[in-house]
């Protein structure tokens, strides 16, 4: 059981240029993988090759291969790879139908597209909506949200396909400080309870410390690290890459450029 | 920006809300009798939790909404009295989504729509591109179709063009969203140039870093109103973390490591080092 791409390569339709790969990447049940990297690094090009977006819909020209649970992605239709691999796109705005009244359907309109029966489609709802704190939203117009309120409306959205694999890019971006942290609580508990696998850009390296299992750094389309999280934060060529370190990795390095040893402070101060 | 064209961005005037309320039609209730004075060529950082109103609040400074109740003034004058082309030459905002703002064929013709407006062409016309390209990082990009930029990109470009049009007050409306480090950075010397420039800088934004690191002044909003307003080092202080913690807010990281260490306030990297340093001189 995992979400395997092997020798992945992908340029968009009509262009000459590969904007992806080669990448090799498993996502396993319960696992939370981080993807850092540069501006225009791969990152959502990585997400939207890995949840079948491209060029399923968006045309382009892949190579490689793409398996989910032992099956190839290629051979899924559209509702059969939506139940196996969700994906959250950057945008907000591009995540909402457009077609609904009320932000308690357009949280339902991904369950009633899989023909699940009303009563699961309802409790699906109120559970996504749970997860994420933001049952008072319910009533209220999707497009007339705060581009914060709006990306975890969309988030929702896709919590409750209940995906095996969650694909998310940016989930936070939008986010302050406590919803940052409920989204992240929300992920961790997504992959140990339910076994979600989770595919997480995310340019908030301390999200990254805090919920990654592994994580990879994209340059220039290829995997220029992959480890254990705590390894890949704490190397120094993580700079070069265009990724921060994260707050106490930068703060031991600022002190430590400033000509004193101030390790054991920052340990008793940071824990 | 050569001093010439310096010298051409007016006096900022004086921003002042008054008692503003506003409700959107759905009956949303973003701003609740806001009060807040921004004084000519200040920085200011506005955080708060999602829905508190943030956005909301900028844009009725150019225009974009108008008060349901209280009145926004710019030097005195009501800002519902002028008309939005003049609000467009004083106050420059760009959106949180990029994607809402730009209508161009080429990252050249994005940036020159804005200056375009007010009148400006030729050599000056130039200049203002040449500089605002180069302020963002995307000089090598004067032909390449927006909409070919992956979406950091697309957002520094709607910074540059509203920035061409050197506007005496410049709003960035979440500006370091989906930047990487290097992004984030250029958009702190954006903020730094344009306040250098003389022009008032109001940022919306969700990263307290760049809040503490980058801004004069940080105004903490909560539901529709500002619960806390000073400097970074006041606002991020250990007395106020209950409310920033209420606004949905975490104080920076160098913030909690100066107080558990009893240095005062040290809400930036570089104000925790001088603090540390300071403290033991002799180990340095």
């Amino acid at each position: 059981m995992s979400l395997d791409l092997a020798a992945v390569r992908y340029r968009y339709a009509g262009s000459s240029s590969v904007a992806l790969g080669p990448v090799d990447l498993r996502v396993e049940p319960g696992m939370v993988v981080g993807v850092a990297g540069a501006n225009e690094s791969g990152k959502t090009t990585l997400c939207l090759v890995a949840a079948g977006m491209a060029p399923g819909v968006i045309g382009g020209r892949i190579e490689g291969s793409i398996v989910v649970d032992g099956v190839d992605a290629a051979t899924l239709r559209p509702h059969e790879l939506a139940q196996r691999c969700g994906l959250l796109f950057q945008r907000a705005a591009t995540q909402l139908t457009h077609t609904t009244a009320t932000v308690f359907e357009e949280v339902a309109f991904g369950p009633c597209n899989l023909s699940l029966a009303a009563d699961e489609v309802v409790e699906r709802v109120w559970w996504a909506l749970g997860a994420l704190g933001i049952e008072a939203l319910a009533p209220r117009e999707p497009t007339r949200l705060s581009g914060g309120q709006g990306q975890l409306v969309a988030l929702a959205s896709v919590l409750a396909l209940r995906p095996k694999y969650l694909i998310l890019d940016e989930p936070t971006s939008e986010l302050d400080p406590a919803g940052t942290a409920l989204v992240a609580d929300a992920l961790v508990r997504a992959a140990r309870e339910t076994g979600a696998g989770i595919l997480l850009v995310e340019h908030k390296t301390d999200v990254l410390a805090r919920i990654a299992d592994e994580m990879v750094v994209l340059d220039r389309g290829s995997v220029a690290m992959r480890g254990p999280v705590a390894d890949i934060l704490g190397d120094v060529r993580l700079a070069d890459l265009g990724v921060e370190a994260p707050a106490k990795v930068r703060l031991a390095r600022d002190l430590q450029a400033a000509g004193a040893d101030f390790t054991a402070e920052l340990a008793s101060a940071l824990g | 920006m050569s001093a010439a064209t310096a010298a051409r961005t007016t006096a900022a005037p004086t921003i002042e809300f008054e008692g503003v309320s506003f409700a959107y039609p759905d009956g949303t209730q973003a701003l609740d009798g806001l009060d807040l004075r921004i004084e000519p060529g200040e920085t200011v950082a506005i955080v708060g939790q999602n829905g508190s109103g943030k956005s909301t609040l900028v844009k009725h400074l150019n225009g974009l909404l108008r008060p349901t109740a209280g009145r926004v003034l710019m030097d005195g004058e009501d800002v519902r009295a002028v008309h939005v082309a003049r609000l467009a030459a004083r106050v420059g905002l760009a959106f949180q989504n990029p994607d809402r703002q730009l209508c161009a064929g080429s990252v050249k013709a994005e940036i020159e729509f804005g200056p375009r407006n007010l009148g400006i062409r030729g050599a000056e016309l130039d200049e203002r591109v040449k500089a605002a390209l180069d302020a963002v990082g995307l000089a090598g990009e004067v032909d390449t179709n927006p909409y070919d930029m992956g979406y950091s990109r697309r957002k520094l470009l709607a910074i540059a063009s509203v920035l061409a049009m050197l506007t005496p007050i410049l709003i960035l409306d979440e500006p370091t969203t989906g930047q990487d480090a290097r992004g984030v950075a250029r958009v702190g010397s954006v903020v730094a140039a344009a306040a250098a420039a003389g022009r008032t800088v109001i940022a919306v934004s969700h990263d307290m870093r760049f809040a503490a690191e980058c801004f004069g002044r940080v105004v903490v909003m909560r539901d529709g109103s500002v619960a806390l307003d000073g400097a970074p080092a006041e606002v991020f202080a250990e007395p106020h973390w209950p409310e920033l913690r209420a606004a949905n807010l975490e104080p920076p990281l160098p913030a909690v490591a100066g107080a558990r260490l009893g240095l005062g306030s040290t809400p930036t990297d570089a104000t925790l080092v001088a603090a540390l340093v300071e403290l033991a001189p002799e180990r340095g």
